[in-house]
């Protein structure tokens, strides 16, 4: 909380930003304590990661400071007061925190804790609920992601063929050891990547955090190689093939199942045992989303890295 | 006494939230209006994941020998605003890129000054 | 097996449309691809609401989990009712969008801009259909982001500011709009809207629930730009490509007024929410500002575009004045204007987009002229300026006049009067634009202005001649609006 205050205040952009990932990272471990792993994990890697490297890249593509701004704060001040009165005038009828006698603890939710091991047969309820209870919710999630990535995309990157780029990327590949260091590094991340997509079933995980931690490896080896070496390994071409193919097969698994009788993403009828049937459809859309997050993570940060080359072919 | 505890939580949120709110209404600088709208988001998430603990209650995963668990769907719900935040944030990012190309700042005052109109 | 999923791929196949997009090989065939899968959206939309006509409201399961625990699809007479006008809008401006998308974006960005379009129809149909609240937040996130992303496409560098300044209060809208669903949830422990409207009562006394009605009523109006939360709307259409003006101006702010009337009538209840909350005072005392100063701003507009931006946050005024009465006749003129609107201002839009084709951009001293070099062009604004100034024989006279019969039928005869004041002003910015492309010469030097292409002409005249059919023969629309208006008002009682 203590961050979020100085952020109001501080002016130089660059701790600003290096503030807002501690401050991911310390409601991280908040989340951990009220016993939300997934959402733990997921903030940790998106939030503190994802989040704070492309603020970064922000930064290196325009300016780190900020000016005063001419305005003066009555007017939001009362703005804010109002709101945040309602919300504590809202807070007064609310149930107690943490009170098992809760609404929302009473309805719906006790389905899902009671009967989802039988019904899908994931120890995790939150895979389950996430994929198969509301897996459509899931479905429209990938879809923003797909939807970002085609939009920052359109904004920076480019698509489609693209003319012989002559400006050399920056890169730390004169560093020994980081260079050493990384390319030991980088097979764990990606090991840890697959169990974290694979595990997702039975502890904390699934396509999401699998996908940052996948676009993390190569990042890392982007940052420390040059984004043209790390483009030979996946070229943009297929980066961009990649983050429609995540969302078809997702969508597709919901297609089939139409076709098989059952509602869209039903995946009951995926085989002839409905707790089987749950297992396959819930591990491919896992995949599907897997693929998606990597594929669009990578297309943003290569977006953000190769903003000044892809700049200088416009402007020819 | 049981008041203050019970609700305890939720005030800290809502300082948090409104803290939040008040970076992006009140500031110039396009890049902190977006961590602003970030804090403001992430403390929406702390609500939904408040709200869903259980006193003594164990992370939402099938083990044996527990029985009491805090609640899967707000954890649900919340991975996917946590998502949709992110992907909000990269498109903002995207945006002040090229506004700074094209106008060669981030504040909002001197890029209204340079169209000459709001 | 195929009507049976019917609502499920409604949504689908826009949905999946879109990632294919990126995988074809000739960009050529993007607009065709494009093209087609509009015009199946639109056929389906047009099945769903037969079958509703026939058989009453349809439920649809996702992945066969019954509501509450799993997500509804909801088709009844609103909701088919918006769907139409959002797909038949969405394939009249794709048919549109190809000559002018040639013209006003580079090519390498076709793709994307066809593949955005499409992810934006199927999030704008999606937040329509569903019938779980947290669903709504998230298709009104795949709809804003293709949004930014489509605003900012505009050639013009202001289009990048007004798309950030929009993704910023967008952003906040659909935040406010989250904290509401989250405080509802807290109280009731459901999702689904059904199920939040049966559970509802037991609670509507607290003052969680009543917070929870003011924000999401917050959240959803920065979303249809309720004067004073339009800030985003004007700079948004005027700087985006024509054919995203003539798209968005159409069906984006109706959604949000549809979100509106849902979670307002159905979960909410009309007894809560204008005579326990004093929705209908405030409501009022917004619109008719929004009424009178946008259309005063808008005379004073020299980029086109803007001054019909300024206008549409008029019309969304008279709206919301007609849903703030909440009586059946306010109700019925609200919804009757949202489709009549959505007819007229796409139509002028387009017609726009025509005139920017050859000058590139559409001011005021472009129209010199223009009543000789582009007829057709021009008849269409002028049909579709009386249209907006509500004359007799046009869909916005319809409109208008169920508005001020409900503003009478309560004895609220000053709501007439703003009516009256509005159609005055909106004569005045109209007569701007017919001044100069009737009585004024073209000026020698400009550029040789020519008719738009026949792509173009043929969709604006589709809008235009629809908006002149359905002010004739009313009984179609206004039977329809009148169902739904019923609807809601017995919902929540």
């Amino acid at each position: 909380m203590v961050t979020a205050f100085s952020i109001v205040f501080m002016r130089d952009l660059f701790a600003i930003v290096i503030l807002f990932g501690i401050y991911s990272l310390v409601s991280a471990s908040f989340f951990v304590n009220l016993d939300a792993v997934d959402v733990a994990l997921t903030e940790a890697a998106v939030g503190a990661g994802i989040s704070t490297v492309l603020m970064l890249g922000t930064l290196a593509l325009t300016t780190r400071r900020e000016k005063k701004s001419s305005h003066g704060p009555t007017l939001p001040l009362m703005v804010v007061t109002v709101t945040g009165a309602a919300l504590i005038f809202a807070t007064l009828d609310m149930p107690y925190f943490s009170d098992p006698a809760n609404p929302i603890h009473q309805h719906i939710a006790p389905r899902f804790i009671e009967q989802s091991g039988q019904e899908i047969g994931v120890p995790n309820m939150v895979t389950s609920v996430l994929a198969s209870y509301r897996g459509y919710d899931t479905l429209g999630e990938v879809v923003v992601i797909f939807a970002a990535g085609l939009g920052v995309l359109t904004l920076l990157g480019r698509f489609g063929k693209r003319p012989e780029i002559t400006m050399p990327s920056p890169s730390m590949s004169h560093h020994l050891i980081l260079r050493v260091i990384a390319k030991a590094l980088i097979p764990l991340i990606i090991l840890y990547g697959l169990y974290i997509q694979f595990h997702g079933d039975y502890g904390p995980g699934g396509g999401f955090q699998a996908g940052v931690i996948f676009a993390a490896a190569i990042i890392l080896y982007a940052i420390i190689f040059g984004t043209e070496k790390a483009q030979r390994v996946i070229s943009p071409t297929v980066i961009h093939i990649l983050m429609a193919v995540g969302v078809l097969i997702y969508a597709g698994v919901g297609v089939i199942t139409m076709f098989l009788g059952g509602n869209f993403l039903g995946y009951n009828v995926l085989a002839h045992d409905p707790v089987h049937g749950q297992h396959y459809g819930i591990l491919l859309v896992e995949l599907g989303v897997g693929v998606t997050v990597t594929a669009v993570m990578l297309s943003i940060f290569f977006d953000f890295s190769d903003r000044k080359r892809i700049q200088s072919i416009e402007e020819q | 006494m049981n008041n203050f505890l019970g609700l305890y939580n939720y005030w800290i949120v809502i300082i948090l939230m409104m803290t939040g709110f008040y970076i992006v209404i009140a500031k110039g600088n396009l890049l902190k209006k977006v961590v602003g709208l970030n804090i403001f988001q992430t403390s929406v998430i702390i609500m939904y994941v408040s709200m869903a603990k259980v006193k003594d209650g164990a992370a939402p995963i099938l083990t044996e020998g527990v029985e009491k668990f805090s609640n899967p769907l707000p954890h649900v719900l919340m991975l996917t605003a946590i998502v949709v935040g992110v992907a909000t944030t990269a498109l903002a990012l995207a945006l002040i890129v090229r506004i700074y190309e094209e106008y060669g700042s981030v504040e909002e005052d001197e890029i209204h000054e340079q169209d000459g109109s709001f | 097996m195929i009507s049976h999923n019917l609502p499920a791929l409604q949504i689908v196949l826009p949905l999946i449309s879109a990632p294919l997009c990126l995988l074809l090989l000739r960009p050529k065939l993007v607009w065709i691809f494009t093209l087609v899968v509009c015009l199946a959206t639109l056929g389906i939309s047009v099945e769903l609401l037969s079958l509703v006509i026939n058989t009453g409201a349809i439920s649809y399961e996702m992945g066969n989990w019954a509501p509450p625990w799993g997500i509804e699809l909801r088709v009844d007479e609103i909701s088919s009712f918006v769907l139409l006008i959002v797909s038949l809008i969405g394939a009249v401006v794709i048919l549109y969008a190809r000559k002018s998308v040639e013209r006003e974006i580079p090519p390498h960005k076709h793709t994307l801009f066809y593949s955005a379009y499409l992810l934006c129809l199927a999030g704008l149909l999606g937040i329509v259909i569903t019938g779980d609240a947290f669903n709504v937040f998230v298709f009104l996130e795949i709809s804003s982001l293709s949004t930014y992303t489509l605003v900012a496409l505009g050639n013009d560098r202001r289009a990048l500011t007004a798309a950030f300044q929009y993704l910023i209060m967008g952003t906040l809208g659909a935040t406010f709009i989250l904290i509401g669903i989250g405080l509802m949830y807290m109280m009731t422990g459901t999702l689904n809207i059904q199920d939040l409207a049966g559970r509802i009562p037991e609670v509507l006394d607290t003052r969680t629930i009543r917070a929870s009605f003011a924000f999401l009523t917050v959240g959803i109006c920065l979303k249809l730009a309720l004067f004073p939360l339009h800030l985003w709307l004007p700079n948004s259409y005027a700087y985006a490509p024509s054919a995203v003006s003539a798209f968005l101006s159409a069906t984006a702010t109706k959604v949000a007024i549809y979100v509106l009337l849902r979670f307002v009538f159905i979960i909410f209840g009309v007894t809560f929410a204008f005579e326990v909350m004093p929705m209908g005072t405030v409501l009022m005392l917004m619109s008719i500002p929004a009424i009178l100063i946008g259309s005063t701003v808008a005379i004073f507009q020299q980029n086109i575009k803007r001054m019909l931006a300024y206008s549409s946050v008029a019309q969304i005024g008279y709206m919301i004045l007609g849903i703030s009465l909440a009586s059946v006749t306010g109700l019925t003129s609200g919804i009757l204007h949202l489709f009549n609107h959505a007819l007229m201002k796409g139509g002028l839009f387009l017609a726009l987009g025509g005139i920017a084709y050859h000058t590139g951009a559409a001011r005021i001293e472009h129209f010199k002229g223009l009543g000789q070099t582009m007829p057709w062009t021009m008849a269409a604004i002028v049909v579709g300026g009386l249209s907006l100034i509500g004359v007799p024989l046009t869909v916005g006279f319809v409109s208008k006049w169920y508005l001020v019969l409900a503003a009478l039928e309560q004895g609220y005869w000053p709501i007439a009067v703003v009516v009256l004041v509005g159609s005055l002003l909106a004569v005045i910015y109209m007569w701007k634009l017919v001044e100069a492309a009737y009585f004024n010469k073209v000026d020698k030097n400009e550029v040789v202005v020519r008719e738009a292409p026949l792509q173009m002409l043929i969709p604006t005249w589709l809008l235009i001649a629809a908006s002149l059919y359905f002010g004739i023969h009313t009984e179609l629309t206004i039977d329809a609006a009148q169902k739904a208006a019923e609807l809601l008002m017995e919902a929540g009682r």
